[in-house]
């Protein structure tokens, strides 16, 4: 027996904690159903408590954590249902049909909830471009991603991505849904009514996809390779005609609850719709439509076959919801009933051959372990500038920094992602933020995903919390007011020390930006066990933030659009941060760009973000945009304030020349020339305004420290002596296609 | 003025499509891939997406759908047919437009703005533009490089049937074709999707251009 549960990834203690109880011994389809439900991916049995620190509540939120998805109210009775997930083991093996299957499953997530999914958005990590597995896994990922999403016709609106050699081996697929619903319409996923039919709806069940919960719990090895048959296969065409069929469903109020099919089958989903309601769940095993013969009961109960997803239904209403399934062109099939018991029991010739307590599946032990602070972070946090010398030509570095994979456009990505599909695209792919409308009224809404691993790894506290502030920053700049957050914690092997300890502490940079920003966590979902024999990922929380326009044509973007234009810097609250300790050079630059790709090191100690200046700053931005005074501004991140001016050059076709009133010198002050130009200090916005406005900017900003840095004029991209080239230049390096040589 | 947008398993442009007829002042009207019934359409749209998944070829089994008769029948009569995209293939794997969608040259699926030359106003479709204007449209597709023999190539240019045009090439078309027309002018396919920048409130109106000029086909 001891094989047998070791070989489902169940521990001995979890092994005794089953025999308890159930107060015997399990047979083998219950053992698989504890396994699925018990792995981490299923039972967050590592990061529940860590996760009960995320703060929850907000005035806007309709449904927190513990559903399919988030909900938040949006205002004229619309809400926004949304979600992260990760599809990280599936498509390091198979990136295609992993990346796809990533889509197809968090779209499954967001209609649960009743919402028509709108929006697609993709956070991707990769190890650089220089390995040719590298380069595939990329290459295959973003076209299972545009394979997917542009068939089942949601647009792909936004995303990011980055190279990383820690995520050589084990790539980073994470998959954000919005969708959009009116607040009477949502749908919960608790089972009630004993005696209620339970509807299989989509594609049959076949071998796919067995224990990839399990799979997606442990660290990836050369064995992986061999659990190909462990990945789902999808199909977005099946997946369409779901969306649609229970849409119409639900629409004709033919549904008493809706759960989505993902990881763990049937079991997982039946089983918490069963504990939700505080009811049972008889499955009729034989009754599922198969798609190969000879299954075993525990294959039926566990597959991860795509494009399904379970309803409860009344007696009185099976013939119609049947008859729309048939219309439709997908299955229906009832496959059990709700009952009074609280057991998941799995029937097959009218015979149970499993049953388990639909409590214990959903309730997987839970592990509390010490936050030790690892030795590395000593190691890496060191560093001296005086070892890295200053570089004498800076066009050259500007152009390899803009030309890096991790800086350059995505437009070679975007551009194989139906971005325009529902006609609600508002401002496109390539801004800090996605911006849609809701059809028949002046409202929009905006999102982004963002993430920060190399920060992460040097402090997890800061890298956490500065990852909410980036994606803070993102939604104000194009006017959007954020409302919360959903998040996916990537992350290695938490019974490691290391690994809890990044785990810990991120999620408590996290939330401590999220209490100081007022933006609640919704939803989420945990990646653990990134890990391969090359060691652990950087600890990668990916944040995805939802904000409101109440006047979606009041928006910015970054690209540089009139000439003339007055470009400004805004850093902060005055007076500035005076009597504090000025930050060293070092400080200042750790854990940049501009150190990885001009220096080859990820090293320092990035200055933790000033949460308050943030807030000040973001919410002054957003007004500027709101009131219509500004349409271009975008916050520094990235490659530092010069990468910034380039990258807003290079979109707008335009060039940009250094004249303020400050002098190079002045700008610079106490900082080296490569610390000043590339530094990435955090609350740092650029924003630009026709010179007939310039009066009415300087009066929004009284109070607040910035700087006229330049003039938006001609073709050329000039700071001072030290940056001069034509914007061609700037866009022969910025545009390179990330699929090309490199 | 009524105007179809017929609904195939898989079409994804169904609803922007009957949202555009809506703005270009016409009345949209659902047409069911397995009801054989216009429902009294004076113009119909084969709408954008991934028909029957696009398995198989793009088009090939839509072709076969039930409403697939009365839309021949109409066509044959001179009825007004705009296929876009997704429609343009099913337009052709039906033979009511000659040539043939490939795949992309570069391999890549496409979503991007391009400029086209509108080349005839000789169709219910482009009646309303210049000739010679042009627009700024969208596309996005996997197959769109547009395919003929020569001797169909030479027939199209020396008939005026290329509709539109690309100024840049994005996909591989022979001769740069984005849209061409029936023998009879009424059936257009076009690549690009004129509905999707039907919407000031999305920055671009200009594919009402197209779209509205059907409305001087009104029956009085």
């Amino acid at each position: 027996m001891q094989e047998t549960y070791s070989a489902l990834g169940l521990s001995d203690a979890e092994y005794d904690r089953i025999l308890e109880l159930l107060g015997r011994a399990p047979n083998f389809l219950e053992l698989s159903l504890f396994s699925v439900m018990w792995s981490e991916h299923c039972g967050y049995k590592n990061s529940r408590p860590l996760l009960k620190r995320f703060p929850n509540d907000g005035l806007r939120v309709l449904q927190g954590p513990g559903e399919n998805a988030g909900v938040v109210e949006m205002g004229d009775g619309w809400a926004l249902a949304f979600k992260v997930e990760s599809h990280n083991h599936p498509s390091a093996v198979e990136p295609y049909e992993g990346a796809a299957t990533g889509v197809g499953g968090i779209i499954r997530d967001i209609l649960a909830m009743g919402a028509r999914p709108v929006a697609l958005l993709d956070s991707l990590r990769f190890g650089p471009l220089d390995e040719e597995r590298n380069r595939y896994l990329f290459r295959e990922v973003v076209r299972g991603i545009g394979g997917y999403g542009n068939a089942v016709g949601v647009p792909t609106v936004s995303g990011e991505v980055e190279f990383s050699r820690a995520y050589s081996g084990n790539p980073l697929v994470n998959a954000m849904c919005v969708g959009l619903i009116r607040t009477e319409d949502l749908v919960r996923s608790r089972a009630t009514g004993e005696g209620n039919l339970v509807v299989l709806l989509g594609s049959k069940t076949g071998r796919d996809g067995i224990h990839g919960a399990t799979f997606a719990s442990d660290e990836l090895s050369e064995e992986s390779e061999s659990r190909r048959s462990n990945v789902q296969v999808g199909d977005p065409f099946a997946e369409k005609m779901l969306i649609e069929c229970c849409l119409k469903l639900l629409q004709e109020d033919l549904l008493v609850s809706l759960q989505d099919l993902g990881a763990a089958g049937i079991t997982s989903s039946a089983s918490e719709m069963a504990a939700g309601g505080g009811v049972g769940i008889d499955i009729e095993v034989d009754s599922i439509p198969r798609r190969e013969s000879g299954m075993e009961p525990f294959e039926a109960m566990i597959s991860e076959s795509q494009e399904r997803m379970l309803a409860i239904v009344e007696p009185d209403n099976k013939e119609k919801v049947l008859a729309l399934a048939e219309r439709y062109g997908i299955g229906g099939t009832v496959v059990g009933r709700v009952a009074g018991h609280g057991d998941l029991q799995v029937i097959e010739d009218g015979e149970v051959v499993g049953s388990v307590p639909a409590e214990h599946l959903v309730d997987a032990p839970v592990y509390e372990r010490e936050v030790v602070r690892p030795a590395y972070l000593d190691e890496v946090q060191k560093l001296d500038l005086e070892t890295l010398p200053e570089p004498d030509d800076y066009n050259e570095v500007l152009l390899n920094m803009l030309a890096h994979p991790n800086l350059r456009s995505r437009r070679s990505i975007f551009g194989q992602y139906d971005h325009e599909v529902g006609t609600n695209t508002v401002v496109r792919p390539g801004a800090d933020a996605a911006v849609m409308r809701i059809k028949g009224t002046k409202r929009g809404f905006a999102m982004t995903t963002d993430g920060r691993g190399r920060h992460c790894y040097l402090d997890p506290r800061g890298g956490g919390a500065a990852t909410v502030a980036e994606a803070y920053r993102n939604l104000s700049c194009v006017g959007a007011e954020p409302v919360a957050i959903t998040n996916c914690l990537n992350f290695g092997n938490p019974e490691k020390p290391d690994g809890y300890y990044q785990l810990a502490e991120c999620i408590e940079g996290m939330s401590e930006a999220c209490e100081a920003f007022g933006v609640p966590v919704v939803s989420g979902n945990v990646s653990l066990y990134n890990e391969t024999a090359r060691g652990s990922i950087y600890p990668t929380p990916v944040v995805g933030m939802v904000g409101i326009l109440e006047d979606v044509s009041r928006h910015a973007t970054p690209a540089f659009k009139r000439e003339g234009d007055m470009v400004v810097v805004v850093i902060g609250k005055m007076p500035p941060l005076r009597g504090e300790p000025t930050p060293s050079n070092e400080d200042r630059i750790a854990g940049s760009e501009y150190l990885e790709i001009v220096h080859g090191k990820v090293a320092g100690r990035p200055l933790p973000p000033d949460l308050a200046a943030e807030k000040e700053v973001a919410d002054l931005v957003r007004g500027l945009v709101r009131s219509g005074l500004v349409d271009t501004a975008h916050d520094v991140s990235g490659g530092g304030l010069v990468a910034t001016l380039a990258e807003m050059s290079a979109i707008g076709g335009i060039g940009f020349e250094f004249d303020g009133e400050v002098e190079i010198g002045e700008l610079l002050g106490t900082r080296r020339g490569d610390v000043a130009l590339f530094e990435e200090k955090g609350a740092v916005f650029l924003l630009a305004v026709s010179s007939e406005r310039w009066d009415d900017l300087q009066d929004a900003l009284v109070g607040f420290a910035y700087g006229w840095l330049g003039t938006i004029r001609s073709n050329r991209f000039r700071i001072g002596d030290l940056v001069n080239m034509s914007v061609e230049e700037l866009r022969e390096a910025y545009e390179r296609d990330l699929f090309g040589g490199n | 003025m009524r105007v179809g947008v017929t609904i195939f398993p898989g079409s994804n442009c169904d609803r922007d499509a009957l949202h555009a007829v809506e703005l270009m002042g016409a009345e949209p009207v659902e047409l069911w891939h397995a009801d054989a019934d216009l429902k009294g359409s004076d113009a119909v749209i084969v709408p954008g997406g991934f028909s029957y998944g696009d398995y198989l070829r793009p088009g090939a089994i839509a072709r076969f759908a039930k409403v697939m008769v009365p839309l021949e029948e109409f066509a044959g009569d001179g009825g007004p047919v705009l296929g876009v995209c997704n429609g343009f293939q099913v337009l052709c794997e039906a033979h009511l437009l000659p040539g043939a969608l490939l795949q992309n040259i570069n391999m890549r699926f496409a979503c991007d703005r391009v400029r086209v030359r509108v080349e005839t106003t000789e169709t219910p479709w482009t009646s309303g533009c210049e000739r010679g204007e042009e627009l700024t449209l969208p596309i996005a597709h996997n197959e769109g490089n547009y395919f003929a023999d020569p001797e169909t190539l030479a027939r199209l240019e020396g008939e005026d049937r290329v509709v539109l045009r690309y100024l840049e090439n994005p996909n591989g078309s022979a001769n740069d074709i984005a849209g061409v027309c029936s023998e009879g002018r009424n059936v257009v396919g076009v690549m690009p999707h004129p509905e999707r920048v039907s919407d000031p409130a999305l920055g671009s109106d200009e594919g009402l251009r197209i779209l509205r000029s059907v409305l001087a086909e009104a029956r009085v």
